[in-house]
Parts: structure tokens; sequence; C-alpha cells
């Protein structure tokens, strides 16, 4: 793996957000933020989830509006009304999953609406193909023209919109968690396209969870956290040590500690778990009382090992013991049955129905048990979800209203209440505390350290380090598949399992 | 109708060390799917003409295959046109009662003018054609309903509009007395052997598998269909598209209309009937995904051909004409079966699984 | 799995049925087509001559039979996000195959199980089609619409059979005593109440509508959506079949033809009734309500002496307005609240 010489002097700044703050409803996604891209730089932007960095994307994207602040392009202002208008001011976004066109061919996903044509208006196939092929030669490339984009790997499906970008004459690309799911040779092609791209005045925006990756191609580093900007400085004067430091800051809100419980009998025992392509070997467990936190990056497939746990999704290896007894896989059914509960990481999508009544949601668990003869009755069904609401304080309007209108954080209460009332053994939360306000964060802890205290075994999967380390007896690390690390509650801090999550097994800052 | 399904995640790390060429072997592989796919159904359709002619030697005279590609033409052009609709996944359910409307106002102007330049008529029953249409696509485009449903209600809405005329106009039945001979001889003339209806169908054909694939705006057409979210974000006019597909396939509805009164010459109020069915299977027998995106109309041609042979070709085998339509309804039900599986078993061959760095 | 970034959707009624407050329930589209009902009832009775007889009451409601019947479990279908066209194809093989083994003498107590036995199948295609192989719906409908109705046609050609036993025509279209009401009305109200009470007051219910809003979140609630879909398919291949075996009753007449064109009339209905064809939304009581308020135009039409191809125009016409309508009223919706930027990040 050899670099070119040092690169280029950066240039003037081509793209600037100058004091941007975006709020959605109640929550702040970024505060003052800034931002300044210069041609001819690769610059990454780093935070943990929730640091505000996809929206920061979207606005550049054109996606969003910033609701104060400015967007200067070349030093002016400027506005991006929506996609095509950020198109045309020269910026190009790469997502983790680009959309193309699968049925049409590379050069015509790239080239569609503006292809090459014959005087009369007849599409110059043969132009077409010149160019795209340019493209790729450009890029050092190797694709062909006329392929469908379907069933392109993720890499050259990037590498399609990256054409794409070069043939708008993008002066501003931006990557957006472009790595997770490449392999190390294609990482190399797109860096060594990227760093073309620089070498020739672009500037290059890379927003990535990867250290290594982040320190290998990138001259200046941003730190975001919690919607704002921490820091800007030149990779060469940091360490990883340093950059996880600033992400990850010092919590000023105190979160309710974690009590102290005599751990109970092994009620969740997951051995040798595997999915082939998602994670592998994954073996764990959990005790009555304990919280057990699964860490790791995005990406590493904890949301995936829960969910398989759960039986949303099947697994091809291992097997999953509640209480001493197998559990059958592929089935949510056999897993509430086991007294299994998951609150899953998407609340919109799969933890509620939005469309339905706050008591409808809350009581869809337990149709079932709250039925007589087969038959529901409305009164039954609201005294529960009353009963539930008053338990964890949940702020609504009405019961009948749809859940779409509370808050977050509500809303978090009410997924959290569908799930205890089916009085579960084992309760697995996924990201239990995201987009939600602090003063409900609190109490969702609570909650759980409650839950841990009366005897439930409690996994928690999260990307917010205090919140695993405040919470979890044990913290166990998964990278790329594979669980690396389980730290004890003494032992656990923020370098350890940052390091342990990003691959590194020692304390060792890694200077670029 | 149904919610859209999860999106894998996409933590799924793949192939590692993917060389380049998987990506070239990927576009051959499907590409020979592809022609593979208009291959299929001409094998069939030559398979079933041999196999009808040892039954019956006779059937394969210059006349009866002349009748063949009469009967082919007006499915022909509904197929061309459904195609243009399909591809944008959309559908419409209307066309054999615009083809009625058609038919039948067709025949009123030749009775009510007998020396109408046969042009005129052409166009006439076209306009007609793409009025329909035009109601269908801003319902479809504008309001955002679902051309199934939409289509379903217009299916007999012109119908009855066609019906309601007929019975009004007094003439319930325009027989081939009423018309001129000019047009009549149309019904049965050929150039060069080939029936000049045929010839017509050809035109349609090649004209709108030219500019489907020759055409920015029919390119577009494809991608709104193969993913609309892409189109959207593209900045194509994805409304505006939409209407003009089916005001497009409304037209040549309406020229199917015109072909249909030069061919049949007797018309009532029933021209048409069912036809929607078979011009939806010629389409997805002949590769037009039902889910857009893909597809040629020289496929639905194909489609068309076939389907016309097997009505044709079954009495011949001895073999009760009834099986005629449930042929069509399994052969809708093939067809979109063996799609999903091809595509679900290519886009697993396309991708390839592993974990990174284990 | 990043964070969803869709904007919330505007929080429209909740899909609760007359477990609601009487006067909420007059707001939503049941309460809406219920008034049009009777408002039309009431104009038609006094204007159309004949109209308000009983024995006119009779007849509507004769007619009214085989579309109530279908409608019942086509309504779950529709609000778990699918359907399915083939129904009135179903009815027309039923009657074909009835005909057919009546014609070989068979009696009909045998007939009968036959026929509903045939409907399981019937459905169980379009149910594995689609849970199975995860075909759309609209496509594998469409399919089997053609399939059955051409199947009839195999079974039973051109002909028609028509000597059943009176016995049995009869009390298909018997009244009850000298009231003019239907005596099959009966059995139909009970499964009209049943349907009512299952998709209103039972957990099956509550998992219908969680699957027509959220497939993903009715899945991670537990609920298995596979297996309630492929069963919704079988028992409207059942009830459908059941159709097609009055039908034969009622006109006396078993063919292959018979009931063509039907799915327009039911699904007008439904949607009619304030059924979202997107799923999820929706009440029996509005179907009932559209049902009888389809029936009853086309009665006062047919009373009038309108041609019964302007019947088809003003079916065709109301299934337009009544998907139209929901559109329209969200937009304005929209436009009247502030047109501010996604609620989520």
């Amino acid at each position: 793996m050899d670099h070119p010489q040092a690169p280029p002097a950066p240039g003037p700044v081509v793209l600037a957000l100058e004091d941007v703050n975006k709020s959605f409803g109640a929550v702040a996604a970024l505060r003052g933020a800034r931002l300044e891209l210069r041609g001819g730089e690769a610059h990454a932007l780093v935070g943990e989830n929730g640091a505000g960095k996809s929206t920061l994307v979207k606005i550049l994207a054109g996606v969003h509006g910033p609701d104060t602040g400015r967007v200067l392009l070349d030093g002016a202002p400027i506005t991006l009304d929506n996609p095509a208008a950020a198109r045309a001011a020269g910026i190009a976004v790469i997502y983790q999953e680009p959309t193309l066109f699968p049925d049409l061919s590379v050069a015509e996903n790239i080239f569609m609406g503006r292809q090459p044509l014959h005087g009369g208006r007849r599409i110059d196939r043969r132009e077409l193909a010149a160019r795209c092929r340019a493209l790729f030669e450009r890029l050092a490339v190797h694709l062909d023209p006329e392929r469908p984009a379907r069933g392109l790997s993720i890499a050259d499906q990037q590498m399609v919109e990256i054409a794409k970008a070069l043939s708008f004459d993008a002066r501003v690309l931006v990557m957006d968690e472009p790595t997770a799911a490449l392999s190390g040779v294609e990482v190399e092609r797109l860096f060594s396209v990227a760093r073309s791209l620089r070498a020739n005045g672009a500037a290059v925006l890379f927003i990535s969870h990867r250290f290594d990756e982040v320190f290998d191609l990138c001259d200046r580093i941003t730190v975001m956290r919690d919607g704002q900007w921490v820091s800007t400085d030149p990779t060469a004067d940091l360490t990883v040590d340093q950059v996880v430091r600033r992400m990850v800051g010092r919590e000023v809100a105190s979160l309710f500690p974690k009590l102290d419980v005599e751990p109970g009998e092994v009620l969740l025992e997951v051995r040798d778990l595997t999915r082939r392509g998602v994670f592998a070997d994954v073996s764990f467990g959990v005790r009555a009382g304990e919280i057990v936190a699964l860490a790791g990056l995005v990406g590493a497939g904890r949301s995936e090992v829960v969910r398989a746990v759960f039986g949303i999704d099947g697994y091809d290896g291992g097997s999953v013991r509640v209480a001493g007894k197998e559990l059958r896989k592929g089935s949510p059914a056999a897993a509430m049955a086991a007294g299994v509960a998951l609150v899953p990481e998407d609340r919109r999508q799969q933890g509620l129905v939005m469309e339905l009544s706050v008591e409808r949601n809350a009581t869809l668990t337990r149709r079932w048990k709250l039925s007589r003869l087969g038959l529901l009755s409305a009164r039954r069904e609201r005294a529960t979800a009353a009963t539930w609401s008053k338990k964890l304080q949940v702020k609504a309007g009405k019961l009948s209203d749809p859940v779409s209108t509370l808050s977050g954080g509500n809303q978090q209460k009410v997924v959290l209440a569908k799930w205890l009332s089916t009085d579960p053994r084992v309760l697995i939360v996924d990201e239990p505390t995201r987009g939600i306000d602090v003063g409900t964060k609190a109490e969702v802890h609570r909650l759980l350290s409650g839950l841990a205290a009366e005897g439930l075994a409690v996994v928690m999967v999260s990307s917010e380090l205090p919140e695993v380390l405040g919470m979890a007896d044990r913290v166990l690390v998964m990278h790329e598949g594979r669980l690396v690390d389980d730290i004890p509650r003494a032992r656990a801090d923020e370098d350890s399992v940052m390091l342990a999550a990003t691959g590194h097994g020692d304390r060792t800052a890694v200077a670029p | 109708m149904s919610a859209p399904a999860t999106h894998q995640p996409a933590t799924v790390p793949p192939q590692p060390g993917a060389s380049p060429d998987s990506g070239r072997r990927g576009a051959s592989l499907v590409q020979r799917l592809v022609a593979m796919r208009e291959m299929g159904i001409l094998a069939a359709l030559l398979l079933l003409l041999v196999v009808t002619e040892i039954a019956n030697p006779r059937f394969l005279s210059a006349q009866n295959l002349r009748d063949l590609l009469l009967s082919a033409s007006i499915l022909t052009v509904l197929a061309a046109g459904q195609t243009v609709v399909i591809i944008t996944r959309n559908v419409d359910l209307s066309v054999g009662s615009v083809l009625g409307l058609s038919a039948y106002a067709t025949g009123t102007l030749l009775v009510k003018a007998p020396g109408t330049p046969v042009v005129l008529v052409v166009l006439a029953g076209m306009a007609i054609g793409a009025v329909c249409g035009a109601f269908n696509g801003a319902i479809v485009a504008v309001a955002k309903v679902p051309s199934l449903v939409v289509t379903l209600g217009t299916l007999y809405i012109f119908r009855g509009l066609d019906s309601l005329w007929a019975s009004s106009s007094g003439r319930l039945q325009i027989n081939a007395a009423d018309l001129p001979n000019s047009f009549k001889s149309l019904g049965g003339a050929s150039l060069l052997g080939i029936p000049v209806l045929f010839l017509v169908a050809l035109v349609v054909v090649l004209l709108v598998g030219f500019c489907l694939r020759n055409y920015r705006s029919g390119r577009e057409l494809y991608g709104i269909g193969s993913e609309p979210e892409a189109a959207r974000l593209s900045g194509i006019p994805v409304g505006r598209r939409v209407f003009a597909a089916f005001v497009i396939n409304g037209a040549l509805a309406g020229l199917a209309g015109v072909l249909y009164a030069a061919r049949f010459q007797t018309l009532d109020a029933t021209a048409g009937t069912g036809q929607e069915l078979t011009v939806v299977a010629a389409c997805v027998v002949g590769g037009v995904a039902i889910f857009g995106g893909s597809g040629t109309v020289y496929g639905a041609a194909l489609g068309a051909l076939l389907l016309t042979t097997i009505g044709t070709a079954l009495p011949q085998l001895g073999i009760s004409p009834f099986w005629r339509n449930a042929a069509v309804g399994a052969l809708i039900l093939a067809a979109i079966v063996l799609d999903r599986t091809l595509s679900l078993r290519l886009a697993r061959r396309l991708r390839g699984r592993n974990l990174r760095g284990s | 799995m990043a964070v969803d970034t869709a904007p919330a959707p505007a929080p429209r009624t909740s899909a609760e049925g007359p477990a609601a407050s009487r006067l909420r329930l007059l707001g939503t589209g049941d309460g809406v087509i219920t008034l049009v009902l009777v408002a039309f009832l009431v104009i038609a009775g006094l204007t159309v001559e004949g109209f308000a007889s009983t024995r006119n009451a009779g007849f509507l409601l004769l007619d009214v039979v085989v579309i109530m019947l279908i409608a019942l479990p086509l309504t779950l279908v529709i609000i778990t996000g699918e359907i399915d066209l083939s129904v009135a194809s179903t009815v027309g093989l039923s009657s074909a195959v009835m005909g057919k083994l009546w014609f070989a003498g068979l009696p009909l107590e045998l007939i009968i199980p036959l026929c509903l036995l045939l409907g399981v199948v019937l459905g169980a295609v379009n149910g594995l089609l689609v849970t199975k192989l995860g075909l759309p719906s609209l496509a594998v409908t469409i399919g089997t619409l053609a399939l059955y109705r051409g199947l009839a046609f195999v079974v039973l050609g051109d002909q028609a059979v028509a000597d059943f036993p009176r016995s049995w025509t009869t009390w298909a279209i018997s009244s009850i005593g000298t009231t003019g009401i239907p005596v099959v009305v009966v059995p139909l109200l009970v499964l009209v109440v049943i349907t009512g009470v299952v998709l209103h007051a039972t957990p099956i219910g509550r998992a219908l509508y969680a699957m027509g809003n959220s497939e993903d979140a009715a899945r991670f609630s537990g609920i298995d959506v596979a297996r309630t879909k492929l069963w919704l398919f079988i028992v409207t291949g059942v009830v459908a079949a059941l159709g097609g075996v009055y039908w034969t009753l009622r006109y006396g007449s078993a063919r292959a033809d018979n009931a063509t064109g039907l799915e327009l009339q039911v699904i007008a209905a439904i949607l009619l009734g304030g059924v979202s064809i997107f799923g999820g939304r929706g009440g029996l009581v509005g179907v009932i309500a559209g049902v009888l308020l389809l029936a009853s135009v086309r009665n006062a039409l047919q009373l009038v002496n309108v041609p019964s191809d302007v019947l088809n125009i003003v079916t065709g016409v109301l299934l337009i307005v009544a998907v139209v309508a929901p559109q329209v009223a969200a937009r304005l919706r929209r436009i009247r609240r502030p047109r501010g930027r996604p609620a989520v990040p």
C-alpha cells in the first residue's frame, strides 16, 4: 500500500457550515455546528451515533434545511432546497447503501436524464459507453458500462455513485460511512479513488467510525458530540486516544447508577450463534439481575444478534437457551412464550405501529391474555394501558390518540410498557435511549436498573458509552460480527471499550 | 399495497477481495438471461407450430399463417401500449373497453361520413383512446391512486359509455354492409403477402421499441418502474412521465379499436370485452416484469403472438377452446413465479457473502 | 441501523371501530358513508316510484346477499394491505362445479361441501403464492382471476345446468312470513356480526390492523404475518365458493359466466365504505353501509329504467371517487398544517 507524495497543500474553503442549528420537534440534532471543507483535502467527521453527523450530511445533500445558520459555497451563502440543488452546487453524497436503478445499465444509472445525444435527440449509446469508460478509467475501476446495476456489490455501487459525482464535476464528495460493507481490497480501491479526487482539487468529507481508516486517509479531523462541534485539528496532531476522548466526553448529567444485585441463575444462554455473512460464534450468558451491554461500532452485528435471539431473523448455527430450555429459532411468538422480550432499535418502524393509538400499541403484545373467550373489551385494554402508562409515567394527551403524537421519549415508554406487560424474564433493549431527551433517558435507566433488581436478565445494545459504562455489569464488545471482549464493570472504561470495538486489543495510541 | 419489507441491514460484509471481473461475469449472466427469455418465447412458439403441424398437416398453410398474423395484430398493438404502462410499475385494465369505444366510434364515423380518409379515421380512434388514457393517467399521476383500482373503475365506465352510446344512437350494431368498401378492404389487404394490419402492428412495435430504447424519456420510464426512489432523487418528472405513458397506451388502444373495426366489421358494444387480461398475459409472458423496470415491446409482441397461436392451435390439437382462457391465467401465474424465482436466484448468485476478516 | 429519517406521518384518526365514542364515529369514514346511505334511502324512498315497498326491499336484499357475503372476508384482506381480485371467478368456478356435479347425479348434500372444499383450495393457491413466494397479491389474483374463470369454462363450457330441486331454489328466494325479508338474510346477518366482532373485538382483529399499518412492527410484536394472511385468503376462497353455491340456487342456474364482474361491485363497496386501499384503516360498519348504498343506488336506477350500462358507469365512478376522495382530503389536511420540515431526524 503505497501513498503518492504528500498531498498538495489544501486550497481555499469550498464549502462551509456556519453556526447551524437544526431541530426535529423537541430534539435538537445540531447546535451551533460548523464545518470547513477545503479543496484538495480529505476531511474526517467523527462522533458517536446521535452526534449529529447524519443530520449534517442531509443538510449538505439538500434533504433538510438549517433552522438557523448558513451554508457557504466559495464564501457565498447558498440555499440547498432539494437534492438537485445540492448536485447543481457540485456536492455529491455517497451513502452507505446507494439507490440505483437495478434494471438499468451502469452507464444509464450514471447518466440518467443526461445521456449524450445524436443530432435527432436520439441517445448516442457509443458515446454513452465511452464517457462511462472514461470515468471509470479516471477512477481506475473495471466495470462493464453495459451491465445492469442489479447485483453489483455495495463497493461497486459506490463506484457507480462516485462516477456519477464525477460526471457532475462535483467539487465536494461526501462519503457517509462508506466502508461498513466493504472488504479490505475494496476499501483500498475506494481510498485510492478518494485520494486521486483530492489530488484533483476536490474536497472529500469522510464520515466513519473506523479510526484506522480515518487516520489513514484524512488530513484533518472534526469531532462532534451531542450535535455540537467539538474540535477540528490536523490528523498529524492527534492520537486515536484523544479523538475517542473528545467523542465521548464527560457526561454532565449523572446517570442513575446500577444497583448492586446478587446475580441469580442463568436465564439466557447463547452458544456459538452464527449467521453466515453477519455474525459468527457469538456466545454469552446473562443471569437474573444482570444488565449485560452489547457494545460495538455501527455494523458490528449487535442488533442482528439480538434479532436472531428473539426470532425475527433465523440463524445458521448455534443455539439459544432460556432458563435452560432450548428456544425454537425463527419464531418471535415462541420467544415471547418463553419470556423473552425485545425492544427494537427502530422505534417507529419496528417498535410501534405509528398510526394506531397509544392504548392499542401498549396492549398489542397482551391481546390474547386480555381477552375472555376470544373477545376483547376496549375497557380492559384501556385499563391495562392506563396502568402501565402511570407506572412508566407516559405523558400523552389521551390514550386513544395516535402514538405518533407523543414525543420520542414517551413513545419509547410505550414500547417498554408493551413489552413489560408480557412479564418477561429476559428483556432485550436495542438502543433504549436513542433520540430521547435527557430527563426521560434517566427514567429509562432507572427503570432498567429496577427491573434487573427484580430479577430480570437484561441485555442492552447501546452505542452510547456513558450509558454502557453506567448501566452494565458486563460489557460484551462486538467487532465485525464477532464477540471480541467481555469486560466486567470494574475494568470497563471508555478506552477499553472503544478500543476493543475498533479492533484494537491494547491501549497504545495509534499515531498516523 | 402491503407495507414494504424491512431492508436487510447494510452490515453484511461482502466477499473478500472481490475481483473486478466478478462484475463482468455478473453482467453477461444477466444479459444472457434476458436474451434467453425472448429466445424462450420464440422457441415455445416454434414448438407449438411444429406440434400443431404434426397433428394437423394442413395447419401451416399460407392462408392459415396469414390469418394467424391478422389475428395477432390487434393484441400486439394492445400489448405494445400496455408495456409502456407496465414498465412504470402501473397497469391499465381498461384497454379492452377503450378498444370497444374506439371501434364503435370508428364505425359510427364511417357510417355517418363514408368518404372520410382512412388517416383521419385512425387519428379519430387514437384521439378517443388518448382522452381515455389521459383520464386514467391524471388520476394515477395526480391523485396517486393505485392504477389497478383506477383502471378497474374505468374499465366499467368506458364500457358503460360505449354501451350507452350504442343504445342511445339507435345503432346497436354496425354491420359490415354499413361500412364503406375502401375501409373494409383494409381488413383483408396484404402487402407482399403480409396482411396490412399486421404491418401496422409491426410498425407500432418497432416505433415504440425504438423510442423506449433510444430516447431519454423512454429510459426514464424504465427508471421510474425500476426504482421510484432513485427516479425521484434523479429529478425525473415522475408524474408527467406516468401521465404520458397512460396517454400513449390509450392512443394505442384506440388504434387497436380502428384495426378491430377493419378486421371484424361487425361492431357492437361488446367489442374488446375481456381483452385486458390477455394483454397483461402477453406482456408478462413476454418478459415485461409486472413490478416494472424491465422488459421490451419485442418480448410483449412475441408474447402476443404466442397467445394468439395457442388460441388457434388448441382446436387443431383437439383441445376444447375453453382451455384458452384457463391457459391465459396459468401463463400469467407461471410467468410471475418464474420471474420471481429467477430474480431471487440471480440476486443470490451475484451477491457473495462472507464475514470480513474471518 | 441508521435512525429512521422519514417524517412522522400526519396523525390519522385511529382505526378503532364502534368502540370509539359515538360522536367521534360520525366524523370518520364510517360515519360519513352511513349518513350518505340514510340520506339516499330517504331521497329515493320519496322520489322513486316503488322504491319504498317491502317487495322492493326484498329484491334489494336478495341482490345484496352475495356481495355482502364476499365483502366480509375481502374487507379483512384489504385491511391487511393485500387484495383478492379472483373472488368473482371463484364464485363462477364454484357454480360451474356445482352444475357439473349435479348433472352427474350427485346429491346436493354432497356437492355443497365439495364446493366449499374447492374454495379452500382456490384460496390456498392465492395465499401460498403471496406468502410463500412473496409475490404481490395484485399480480397473483389477476392471474387467478383469469385462471379460475377459465377453469369454470373448462368444467361447464357454454351450457347452463338449471334443473336444481325446487325446494332448494325456492328457499333461496323465499321470505320470512309476509315481511318480504329474504330468509337468507338471517344467516347472512350472523356472518356479518361474527365478522364485525372478529375485526373489532378480538386479538385477531387487532393483529390485522397492526399488519395493515406496519408489517414490520406487527412481526416484531410476535404476530405471524404470513400465516394470518394465508388463512385470510383461504377463508375468502371458502366464502366466495359459498357465494357461488347460493348464486346458483338463487338464480336456479349454474353457468360458467355467473358473477362475471362482481369483484368490481364488492371492491367498490368496500372502498366506498371507508376502507383504505393501502390497508390498516376502515371498519365493518362502513363496509355494510357501502354495500347497501351501492345496491340501493343500482336498485333505484333500475326502477327508473336506467339501462344496466349506466349502472356500471355509476359503480365505476363511485369506485374512483371512493379512492380519490381520501387522497384529496389528506392533501388538503397537509396544506392546512404548517408546511414544516420532517418531525424527526
